[in-house]
């Protein structure tokens, strides 16, 4: 399978994603936005646990955090600027994880998936429990915010086409940007860091540095997630900050195979899709849920992301490429 | 000329109650080979892992051209020219060859904050490995995985890494452990190149190859130095065959 044709692929979901709001009814123009928002976090999480080999348990915090800025940030009945609340939020979400990342970047393997869920849930404790959060119930973000830029309005929030357009965009910046982190001098080091972190050491790289700086860029992007999920339902809860919240979008990267941004994003809609389907034929939709999960890991170990190159070869379809 | 490069004062390792290295004292000079020869568990491995800085030294010091180094880890002593390869053959097996070197190569030249440019295209950092690759004989081996390569090439390779991030003190650990005679004999024709315009120290078993190629033989015993001196001084050292021999027939 060449890269042409995987290109092709990528821009034909782009292409029926952004004809998706002309023909699916206000149900799922609204799901499928929030199945982008996940895609961002899913991609933000697979930069740690794909290409740098961190498994963090605790990545939910930083999207918690995001939503929790602009909910707090923001008036109260009226709107707040998009741009000054989108780049607060994400400031917080990242400096929250450079804080969090020098300590836990100290600890290895199970440890570091301990250490960050206990941070995590730390952070949960502080929005669940503290006059911060104002009330374990969540907070409504009434208004939603303007899109102003110098007095200029290019869109509107307001309009659920147009906020799902603007959640599109943003999914596909995030996609665009993680493909050329991972490809550059800085990416290159955290690929080595997965294989082998000792040689980097011996070669010469301050690894610390290098974790460091990827553990709060996917921080950071998570952060964008958070703060599109929050802007989407109008609502926060420090559910947003939960173990569980951890738990699915590890999932979702581990369900579209790890080290594949394309994985990730197809990962958050099969997660997503399947959780809608089966809670709406039972309310133990987790048992089918957990049933998914362990048949994709024991006979799709390559996750979503390797299974069109698994089809090719099975019916030998294309070139043969190895 | 001889000129020193990197000298180990006295080291000293303790691991607990046993001491793996007694006031181990090493000259390493540039143009020369030194060979560090001993039996299992007489400490050549302590002695490399403090001289690359992935162990502390219990106490001693490391000076490098003359600076105290001691306090510097791996990823430090790196960057000031010390390069080391590893005994268990320590690559990135996924990678190809040439991106093996090539992030080794681009330690010296590491652009964090280029995130748009492409690392593959980084035309310094790919000139360096491929000539590093060259170096250590590979050359034609560019694109093929690592993980693939023979045992004997992943030993060049690991000696390419080295050589891409331009040290001028190499640390060998057994280069030649496991390889057939034909490519032990490609090896020590390398190291004989590899020596002229750096500082090496070799830990090897290959009896053959270190007199063939070491100016200078310090033999090891029970963590201590027992001597030290030209291979012929070597050879004929009867302290040297009753220690070394004697441990051989148990081990």
């Amino acid at each position: 399978m060449n890269s042409g044709v995987v290109t092709l692929f990528k821009l034909a979901v782009l292409a029926g994603l952004m004809l998706f709001p002309a023909i699916g009814s206000s149900f799922y123009v609204e799901l499928v936005a929030k199945i982008l928002v996940m895609a961002i976090f899913a991609m933000s999480l697979a930069l740690l646990v794909g290409f740098t080999g961190l498994v963090s348990l605790g990545h939910a915090a930083y999207f918690g955090i995001a939503a929790y800025t602009v909910a707090l940030i923001a008036p109260e009945y009226e709107a707040a600027n998009l741009w000054f609340v989108l780049a607060a939020s994400v400031l917080a979400a990242g400096a929250a994880a450079f804080f969090v990342g020098l300590f836990v970047l100290r600890t290895k393997g199970i440890y570091f998936i301990m250490v960050t869920l206990a941070f995590a849930q730390m952070a949960y404790y502080i929005f669940h429990d503290t006059a911060l959060g104002r009330s374990s119930d969540g907070i409504y973000l009434n208004v939603k915010p303007d899109a102003s830029l110098f007095g200029w309005t290019p869109f509107s929030l307001d309009d659920p086409a147009q906020l799902y357009y603007f959640i599109l965009a943003a999914m596909a910046a995030v996609f665009v940007l993680l493909s050329f982190v991972l490809r550059s001098p800085f990416g290159r080091v955290l690929a080595g860091i997965h294989s082998n972190e000792h040689r980097m050491k011996s070669l010469g790289y301050a690894t610390f540095r290098y974790k460091l700086a990827a553990f709060t860029l996917a921080g950071a992007l998570a952060g964008v997630a958070g703060f599109l999920y929050a802007v989407l339902f109008g609502f926060v809860t420090p559910e947003y900050l939960s173990w569980h919240q951890s738990g699915n979008v590890l999932l979702m990267v581990i369900l579209g195979g790890l080290g594949s941004l394309a994985g990730a994003v197809a990962g958050a809609f099969a997660f997503i899709g399947l959780q809608e389907m089966f809670s709406d034929w039972t309310k133990h939709w987790q048992l089918l849920m957990g049933l998914v999960i362990v048949a994709a890991v024991l006979f799709m170990p390559t996750g979503l992301a390797g299974l069109p190159r698994r089809i090719f070869r099975t019916v030998n379809w294309g070139e043969d490429d190895e | 000329m001889s000129e020193a490069m990197l000298v180990a004062d006295r080291l000293t390792r303790h691991f607990g109650g046993l001491t793996a290295n007694l006031e181990v004292c090493i000259t390493l000079e540039r143009g020369k080979l030194h060979a560090l020869l001993g039996p299992n568990g007489a400490g050549k491995s302590t002695c490399i892992n403090m001289l690359s800085g992935d162990l502390p030294p219990s106490a001693g010091r490391i000076l490098l051209e003359g600076q105290d180094v001691t306090g510097l880890d791996s990823a430090e002593r790196s960057h000031r020219g010390i390069g080391r390869s590893y005994q268990r053959t320590n690559i990135f097996p996924q990678f190809t060859v040439l991106e093996n070197c090539r992030l080794a190569a681009q330690s010296r030249r590491p652009r964090p904050w280029r995130i748009f440019t492409d690392a593959m295209k980084t035309r310094d950092t790919v000139e360096r490995a491929r000539a590093a690759i060259v170096e250590a004989g590979l050359g034609g081996r560019e694109q093929r995985k690592a993980g693939l390569l023979s045992h004997g090439e992943q030993r060049q390779l690991e000696i390419a890494m080295v050589l891409a991030t331009d040290a001028r003190v190499l640390l060998l650990d057994e280069p030649l452990a496991g390889m057939g005679s034909e490519e032990s004999a490609q090896m020590v024709e390398l190291l004989r190149e590899l020596k002229q315009n750096r500082a090496i120290l070799l830990v090897e078993h290959d009896m053959d190859a270190v007199f063939a190629v070491a100016d200078t033989i310090t033999v090891m015993v029970e963590g201590s130095v027992l001597e030290s001196g030209p291979p012929e001084q070597i050879r004929n050292s009867e302290e040297v065959q009753a220690a070394y021999l004697g441990e051989e027939e148990h081990g």
